[in-house]
């Protein structure tokens, strides 16, 4: 079978690591990773407790295919009870990290209480050890990445680990492997912080087992050739990664610009995937380097860059030289047109920051965009600040991002969140985002399925809970127009669903862009006990949905929290095909309710919970 | 009549001499379609993935019956896609 069969529980309060064996019978009802984690958390701790308190707990937790052959298989996830948002947090990464961990004999390590002084885990195959971090704290993950590989002898060492502003309490820290791949939203670093848990490294040489191998083989193979023969996940996505959506969502009207004021950005072409690739009448070269891919993926979206040597953010910081994880479209989004900004050197050089202290780019970039906003209607001046900071101003955006990966100065009020600081400020309508955290990279009121999306993500806003970007705006796998709220309430549910049972399996969600579930379930089916088929991984993902909904419900989270604000609901789109558009919230919420199998009041009714088993 | 014809990613190339930032006023004549204008400038239909006309999708089976005002912007890529 493709779990390990075991997870390593690791007590930080008494300094213990103990295994103990995987619960089969829960695995069979929520897969692994995201379903499994939340259900192992949803037992262990109480939906009311503080975050950062030491009896919340942390669970990094791989699927049952991270590992394996199959396409894409690197997946790990962070689950916790988020310190941005309070409401239940899982968070996503790439890179080697979750590989390595699953062949160290690991489906998943839970952290519970809060060590005396800073620690780390090293964990080799069966032998976990929890060692003194103190040389690594207050250094970046990119320090303690190679510190930690330097002092033990070995580069293979995969390393997953926080940076200094989630030891300063950045309620949107993130735990970063692999230099710049990151479980990056809700602050589930933050609560790594909080446990005195700098980082987690591992070397794992057992090799991960498949119910049938010769099974498994044919179908991994067979769903690789459709991920290769797909034009998206076999030349566009390798080609120009997720950057080529800044034109796309801008020429749709859905750009969110300037802290939503606006739905285009006049500087989109600056940022995008083309700009990328331009070369640079300073050097000569291209900001762009390379594409790269995660373990075991064959589409490699990734983007690795590296600054123009000669541009203000890095004259005097050679140690911004080197290329490194470029711009993704969320992070370019966010750093620049939530900002304003329009400068591709200094959106790569603060991504670099937000990778090197370990700090989540979307909710960084939106709330220095809602921070301009307090500065422009002069809630606050250059007395709180330390700078001018309006619209578009590149170098506060980098100076920023160098003070909220530290916690210092100003940096620590934009670590607030978005929420916090608005709030602070008797503003707290500038806050655009769900439940505490901000809005991703697409606007509610040009693409009316997001938003509903956002509105009843159960990690706050999130367009990776359910990802209808890719029907509304795409096509996959049918087009619908993303003006008309018809129909979107089932659409936006069978993406939510889809989308847990993918984040479950081990494998990244990118895949979906040339697979359906009828390409994974093979895959699981051939690897995993059980009969696993497209009904029943669909099945799995309502019952996560439902499960992390409950969670949320019990946290003292309601109906009222499933909203957006204002300005998406009354301030209609200025220009572009929405404009004249505002989000129909009130109109989707009450059918999207229905369709669930929840009471008027966002409740699952005691007969959805019995037919999911709940 | 001029246009707007925009151009990204492998499609640039397609885009006339003077183009600035992946786009081009363009002159094309009176009444033609949005497949029509693409075809002006040699741009293979095979690579359209998404087009849009005035920033609204136009799917490939609307693209010939669709027509182009003056003043219009009409925009493609190839296969794509992001998150």
């Amino acid at each position: 079978m493709a779990w390990a069969g075991k997870l390593l529980r690791v007590d930080l309060t008494a300094g213990t690591c103990k295994s103990e064996p995987l619960n089969m019978k829960w695995a069979q009802d929520y897969l692994g990773q995201r379903g499994l984690a939340t259900k192992y958390l949803v037992e262990e701790i109480d939906p009311k407790v503080d975050p950062l308190s030491p009896k919340n707990k942390l669970i990094m937790a791989t699927g049952p295919l991270t590992g394996t052959s199959a396409s894409t298989a690197g997946r790990y996830s962070v689950i916790t009870k988020g310190a941005l948002t309070g409401a239940i947090a899982c968070s996503n990464s790439g890179g080697f990290f979750g590989n390595e961990m699953k062949n160290a004999g690991w489906d998943m390590i839970i952290f519970e209480g809060k060590a005396e002084k800073p620690v780390y885990l090293m964990l080799e195959n069966d032998d976990a050890q929890l060692l003194d971090a103190s040389e690594f704290w207050g250094t970046s993950v990119w320090d303690t990445e190679e510190g930690i590989k330097h002092k033990h002898g070995d580069p293979l060492i995969r390393v997953a680990s926080i940076g200094v502003s989630g030891e300063k309490g950045v309620k949107f820290a993130c735990v970063v492997n692999d230099m710049h791949r990151a479980a990056g939203r809700s602050g589930v670093g933050t609560v790594m912080g909080s446990k005195n848990l700098k980082a987690v490294a591992i070397r794992g040489t057992k090799g991960v087992k498949v119910k049938d191998g010769k099974r498994f083989m044919a179908a991994s193979t067979a769903a690789k050739k459709v991920l290769a023969d797909n034009p998206v996940t076999g030349q566009g996505l390798p080609a120009m990664g997720t950057q080529v959506l800044m034109n796309v969502i801008n020429e749709t009207g859905a750009l969110p610009t300037r802290n939503h004021r606006d739905v285009q950005f006049e500087g989109a072409n600056d940022i995008g995937a083309e700009a990328m690739q331009k070369v640079r009448e300073t050097d000569g070269k291209t900001n762009l380097v390379t594409n790269a891919a995660c373990f075991g993926c064959t589409i490699a979206c990734g983007r690795i860059s590296q600054i123009d040597r000669t541009h203000f953010s890095v004259l005097e910081r050679p140690q911004y030289h080197g290329a490194s994880g470029g711009l993704e479209y969320e992070a370019a989004w966010a750093l620049g047109a939530a900002t304003g900004v329009n400068d591709l050197e200094a959106l790569t050089f603060a991504n670099f920051v937000c990778n090197e202290q370990g700090i989540d780019p979307i909710t960084f970039g939106a709330t220095v965009g809602a921070a301009m906003e307090l500065f422009e209607d002069g809630v606050i001046t250059e007395k709180q600040t330390g700078m001018s900071l309006k619209f578009g101003d590149a170098k506060a955006l980098c100076e920023m991002a160098l003070l909220t990966g530290k916690g210092e100065g100003f940096g620590a009020e934009i670590g607030l969140g978005s929420k916090l600081l608005t709030e602070k400020y008797g503003r707290p309508e500038l806050s655009m985002g769900v439940k505490g955290q901000e809005f991703p990279a697409y606007d509610g009121r040009g693409i009316q399925g997001i938003g509903l999306g956002y509105a009843t993500s159960n990690r706050g806003a999130c367009h990776l809970r359910g990802y209808t970007i890719a029907s509304e705006v795409f096509g996959i796998p049918v087009k619908t127009d993303p003006l008309d709220s018809d129909g979107k309430p089932a659409l936006v549910k069978a993406f939510q669903d889809a989308t847990a049972a993918v984040d479950s399996s081990g494998l990244c969600v990118f895949t979906t862009f040339a697979w359906t579930l009828e390409d994974f379930a093979p895959q699981i089916d051939a690897a995993c006990e059980g009969e696993w088929t497209a009904e029943r991984l669909l099945e799995v993902g309502e019952r996560i949905w439902n499960l992390e909904r409950t969670f949320n419900n019990a946290a003292g989270f309601t109906a009222a929290d499933d909203k957006l604000p204002e300005r998406l609901l009354k301030d209609a789109a200025k220009t572009g095909p929405a404009a004249g558009k505002v989000n129909e919230l009130s109109k989707m919420l009450p059918e999207y309710y229905q369709l669930r199998g929840w009471t008027s009041e966002g409740v699952p009714t005691n007969e959805t919970m019995s037919r999911l088993g709940l | 009549m001029q246009i707007t014809l925009k151009l990204y990613a492998a499609l640039a190339p397609f885009l006339p001499a003077g183009a600035h930032n992946n786009q081009a006023e363009v002159e094309v004549a009176e009444g033609i379609s949005v497949a029509g204008v693409l075809d002006a400038f040699g741009v293979p239909r095979r690579m359209c993935h998404l087009v849009m006309h005035n920033g609204f999708h136009i799917p490939v089976d609307k693209r010939a019956e669709r027509i182009v005002q003056p003043g219009d912007a009409v925009a493609a890529w190839p296969p794509i896609a992001g998150g």
